[in-house]
């Protein structure tokens, strides 16, 4: 059991998350991708006469289930396959955020920033709001994300999605070493 | 892509759908819904993976931008590296899917939303420490808050969908 409650090293990760690309495509067809989600949510919730947003999205249900799934397995792990350890999180990167008033790290996400405390502060607001909607905002705008492009898209071999891929890392970088020390001291 | 969605093309449902998205299916079969959790059992196991490997910890995604770490590096070049082994033998051998349908696969060309909404996903990225799969997954580990995070991404694409006419493509 030991193995399971241990954090999963990066080859079994990645070995599982490339084995889905086949997975689902021959189990009918599909191209694995999450970020749709968000726009067929919106084509089905809130459409406002939007042409983007007007089409059946019911014919994409599948993905509503695959999410669902995804949201069942990150409780399953959270409750059942948890040591309860700490996360364990280079020094050099605890120390850069000690200096920002940012604590030891216990959870996978650093509870002075993401808390219903931290949101009604002008960084928490940046980092969770504004950044939700940049994922929401940018994802659509490039066609895709890290699973959409950077898995499936490569996979397939498609040099657009090379491009939007080095573009994340670009943002990616740029937020880290550019913008998010201002945010973090704010 | 640039198409423009205005009424005087006409275009069909699968048109629409398949503007900027990687991911758009069409089939032929008309299944019970029910037939849809076999996805959510893959969806089931890629969410505790994205757990248990600690995809969606906000510390390894800033480990990964400041190159502390090779363990995202190491997940995302596995998983393509598989994934484009798996393409290339489906498309060799013509494997079907276990329906008998034909696995199809489509070229997407290029615009410059990919760059400039790459980057703009990239900013989020580092600050949320979420791509949208996680986003799902955090709702176990990170707490209610997550769902701001996610209405907040909802928001952003429903913007987007409002906008997108007017925006460079």
């Amino acid at each position: 059991m030991e193995f399971l409650t241990k954090p999963w090293p990066w080859w079994v990760a990645g070995t599982f998350i490339g084995l889905l690309v086949p997975t689902l495509l021959i189990l009918g067809n599909k191209h694995f991708g999450v970020s749709s989600n968000l726009r067929h949510i919106c084509a089905a919730c809130f459409p406002a006469n939007i042409g983007f947003f007007k089409y059946d999205w019911k014919k994409e249900i599948w993905n509503f289930f695959f999410v669902g799934g995804i949201l069942a397995g990150g409780v399953i792990a959270a409750v059942f396959l948890n040591a309860g350890e700490p996360v364990q999180v280079h020094p050099e990167l605890v120390n850069d955020l000690a200096a920002y008033g940012v604590g030891q790290p216990e959870g996978l996400l650093p509870a002075d920033l993401f808390s219903f405390d931290s949101l009604m502060t002008v960084r928490g607001f940046i980092m969770i709001v504004v950044g939700g909607f940049l994922v929401g905002f940018g994802t659509r705008y490039a066609g895709g994300c890290t699973s959409g492009h950077a898995i499936m898209g490569l996979s397939n071999l498609q040099w657009p999605s090379l491009i939007a891929t080095i573009a994340f890392m670009a943002g990616g970088f740029a937020m880290t070493h550019l913008l998010l020390p201002l945010i973090l001291s704010l | 892509m640039s198409e423009k969605l205005t009424p005087q093309f006409r275009p069909s449902d699968h048109d629409i759908r398949s503007v900027d998205a990687m991911c758009v299916n069409e089939s032929e079969l008309s299944h019970p819904w029910w037939y849809n959790f076999k996805y959510s059992v893959a969806g089931i196991l890629f969410g505790i993976v994205l757990v248990k490997a600690e995809i969606v910890s906000w510390f390894r995604i800033q480990e990964m931008f400041r190159l502390q770490s090779f363990h995202m590096y190491g997940i995302i070049g596995t998983a393509v590296v598989i994934g484009v082994i798996s393409v290339a033998l489906i498309k060799k051998l013509r494997v079907k899917t276990i329906y008998g349908e034909p696995v199809t696969f489509q070229s997407k060309t290029f615009s410059r939303g990919h760059i400039f909404g790459g980057l703009l996903f990239g900013f989020g990225w580092a600050l949320t420490g979420a791509c949208p799969g996680p986003l799902f997954a955090q709702f176990g580990t990170g707490g209610l808050v997550v769902l701001v995070t996610f209405l907040s991404a909802l928001a952003g694409t429903w913007v987007y969908g409002y906008f997108r006419d007017k925006l460079p493509h």
